[in-house]
């Protein structure tokens, strides 16, 4: 079914085409039609940010919590490299997403044309890939091809750069179905290779899951898969900060987050294992530590979507290419029909092992009797919203570890962190895109003041959609983890990492008409959570924490997992005075 | 490692065929990619190497099935083993490649590069110049009564001593094409 229309007309088709609802944008000269079809139609939300970097991560965050990819739409020269980072950020964190950015019209391209920038030459390096659309005729093609590139193989950012004579010119509209890409990503693994992986669980003694993102990205059917294949082997699991929640931190098995503050068990565990099943991560170098003396001992199998992922960092084994879902049925078949076996006393021996690693308890800190730790303030979070129907969000330093830490995922899309790019400003606008999504869910965005501070104007966006985000703002008046780094290594020279000149966060509330509750003391602070709770609107929580509190367990850059660094409560002089080191 | 019983790279249709680890012998390999003939294609793939830290040491391009919009883009790279192997499951993911062939694994191939070399000199050198140009089978394919215009068709190595040649007989200028490359049979 071939339509004659406008190209701005055709983007709004293909969008209700594609089944998308809601956009995050800012208009601008450039995609002036395209605003002109959307507000002549109901089927699709826009959403209007106060800043593009803030769209983006909002769609992140739609992006994550639903498993669809999200859209954003904005303008030509500063509207998109506006964009860039949150661009970046969706490709280090394999988020789908589709960003239409306006363009001056053709004729005009590279005469340095009014907000006019090469956005496909930029964003190239930030994109899985992005065009360029000069022809109205190839408009819709180039729109659906762009949804499935998107969401096909591994997820991530896609931009269409469309001029304003292409907007506003006549050409021949065609649905999805027409669609055809040579992008076909190979989703089932090699059987020989999950034959190999099955042998090798039946025999190891010393097996561990170790789990990412892509668990995740491949849907909630690779969750319910990897659940049933930790229950019926009794592996140890544990998963990276992008994979939280695929197995349910309330699980038998859950060893906690690993790498650089990850838990004790899960990095000693890692680092002692003989089997490690690699599911959908990728050894990033805050997993990995000392690549020479990772996991010297092991065989590892690797499962990724991604081709380039395997043997990128670290030589593996057993690799299997393929989607994770696909491969841990063929895996679950295989290992069922060989018999189910496992080296059950091995696996037994070994969780004693781990259980010793469990006895350092290497989360306790010392609590605060007149100020808050932010570790308190996290535990006292997750006691009083685990029960809610609850989505995190956060942004990016030390809260965002002591959150991965404290708090606990039981499903997956539960859990929106910068991971990869670490882009502080993520968390706040990435809640406004979670709670577009899922209404009537308890949405918290775990802050810490200097990344809020960001992306603060979406203040302006949340009070305008009446969106409930809490912002639970955890307030050490510094910026923390930089702190922890030059009192640990830079001679505790504090260069610039102090937030001065802080706003009052309960007026900044109440100067965008929010509520705001400021809580420093340790006695008040379930009274104040429970408040906040309550209140049906955006709520700035200002959690004033102790203000030198450290995050431990700690990997130092280019230290191996089993060279980690305990707090002070956890390992009662277990350090040696050399090297502050735990071996 | 044979506790388990697993041998590395023994599953034929997994990712890699890993080769035992000579991780620090820097290989040179010739890649023949490729590509949808499309705008930004070149800088995408030019892209990927210089962002990551690869090395070209030469890259050709052209529209090799204009029906079909296909060109054909030789890279000659170096590198580590797991780095070589890097480089083709990077340029795999780029959405308009085709298909990543190395032409040095993949069996016997055939690399011919075209250069042109401007010689200026006069008397017992141009005499001398001319005579080596016929041992190299080079053309002459311009020539003035001061200078002569020499084109050499050959392996990277064979232009590469020409030029070495050509150099105390008054070498000015030189171009070079880069490698194309196809695998024989």
């Amino acid at each position: 079914m071939t339509q004659t229309m406008s190209g701005a007309k055709m983007v709004v088709q293909a969008l209700i085409d594609q089944g998308v609802d809601t956009v995050f944008g800012y208009p601008g000269g450039a995609v002036l039609p395209i605003y002109d079809e959307i507000f002549q139609q109901n089927s699709i939300r826009h959403f209007l940010v106060r800043h593009e970097q803030g769209a983006v991560h909002a769609a992140e965050g739609y992006a994550r919590s639903t498993g669809k990819p999200g859209v954003v739409l904005v303008t030509s020269g500063p509207g998109a490299t506006n964009a860039v980072t949150g661009l970046t950020d969706a490709l280090m964190d394999s988020i789908p997403i589709v960003v239409l950015t306006g363009q001056v019209p053709t004729f005009m391209i590279g005469s340095d044309a009014f907000q006019e920038a090469d956005t496909v030459g930029i964003t190239r390096p930030c994109t899985k890939h992005n065009w360029l659309v000069k022809d109205t005729n190839e408009l819709a093609a180039t729109l659906h091809t762009a949804f499935h590139v998107a969401t096909a193989g591994r997820p991530g950012p896609v931009l269409v750069d469309i001029p304003k004579d292409v907007q506003f010119a006549d050409g021949s509209y065609e649905g999805p179905a027409k669609m055809k890409s040579h992008y076909q990503p190979q989703v089932k693994g090699d059987l020989d290779a999950i034959t190999q992986l099955v042998e090798a669980m039946e025999t190891a003694k010393k097996p561990i899951f170790y789990t990412g993102g892509g668990v995740i990205n491949s849907g909630p059917v690779a969750s319910q898969l990897l659940r049933e294949l930790v229950a019926t082997t009794n592996f140890p699991i544990t998963s990276t900060l992008m994979g939280l929640g695929s197995y349910p931190a309330k699980g038998d098995n859950w060893l906690g987050m690993l790498g650089m503050h990850g838990l004790y068990e899960a990095n000693m565990a890692m680092h002692d294992c003989d089997l490690m099943i690699n599911i959908g991560a990728r050894f990033d170098d805050r997993i990995t530590g000392r690549l020479d003396a990772f996991s010297p001992d092991s065989i590892k199998a690797h499962i990724d979507i991604d081709k380039s992922s395997i043997n990128k960092v670290i030589r593996v084994d057993i690799p299997i290419v393929g989607d994770v879902a696909h491969v841990l049925e063929d895996i679950l078949k295989v290992w069922k029909a060989r018999g189910r076996k496992t080296n059950s006393e091995g696996v037994k021996e070994w969780w004693s092992e781990i259980d010793a690693w469990r006895k350092i308890r290497c989360l306790d800190y010392k609590p605060g009797t007149k100020t808050i730790k932010p570790q308190y303030a996290l535990e006292r979070l997750e006691a009083l919203t685990k029960d809610h129907d609850r989505y995190i969000t956060t942004e990016v330093g030390q809260h965002q570890m002591w959150a991965a830490q404290y708090l606990g995922f039981n499903d997956p899309n539960r859990w929106m962190t910068s991971g990869g790019l670490g882009t502080m400003g993520y968390g706040f606008p990435a809640s406004i895109g979670v709670q577009v999504a899922h209404p009537d869910s308890l949405v918290i965005n775990v802050a810490g003041e200097a990344s809020w501070l960001m992306n603060m104007q979406e203040m302006g966006t949340a009070m305008q959609y009446g969106l409930p985000v809490k912002q639970f703002i955890l307030n050490n008046e510094r910026l923390g983890m930089v702190r922890q780094w030059q009192e640990l290594l830079h001679g505790e020279r504090y260069s610039q990492s102090w937030s001065e000149s802080l706003p009052d966060f309960v007026k900044l509330a109440e100067a965008f008409g929010a509520k705001g509750i400021l809580c420093s003391d340790p006695a008040d602070l379930d009274d104040a959570i429970i408040e906040m709770l309550a209140y049906d609107g955006p709520v700035i929580f200002d959690c004033l924490v102790e203000k030198h509190e450290n995050c431990f367990p700690m990997i130092p850059s280019g230290k191996a997992h089993n060279e980690m660094l305990l707090g002070d409560f956890a390992i009662k002089g277990a350090i040696d005075a050399a090297g502050s080191v735990l071996v | 490692m044979n506790a388990l019983n697993i041998t590395k790279g023994s599953s034929s249709n997994s990712a890699y065929n890993l080769r035992s680890g000579h991780e620090d012998v820097i290989e040179r390999h010739t890649l023949a990619v490729l590509v949808a003939n499309e705008p930004g294609v070149l800088a995408r793939v030019i892209g990927l190497f210089s962002g990551r830290g690869y090395n070209i040491e030469s890259l050709t391009v052209a529209e090799v099935d204009h029906a079909g919009h296909t060109s054909r883009i030789t890279i000659v790279t170096t590198g580590t083993p797991q780095i070589i192997e890097q480089i083709k499951a990077q340029l795999g993911r780029i959405i308009p490649v085709y298909d990543v062939h190395d032409l040095t694994v993949e069996g016997p191939s055939v690399e011919r590069e075209l250069s042109l070399f401007k010689v200026s000199s006069k008397g017992e050198k141009r005499v001398e110049a001319l005579r080596l140009a016929d041992v190299f089978r080079a053309n002459v394919v311009d020539s003035t009564l001061d200078s002569f215009t020499f084109e050499v068709v050959g392996s990277p190595e064979k232009i590469d001593a020409f030029g070495e040649l050509m150099r105390p007989l008054g070498l000015s200028e030189m171009a070079r094409t880069g490698v194309a490359a196809l695998s024989r049979g």
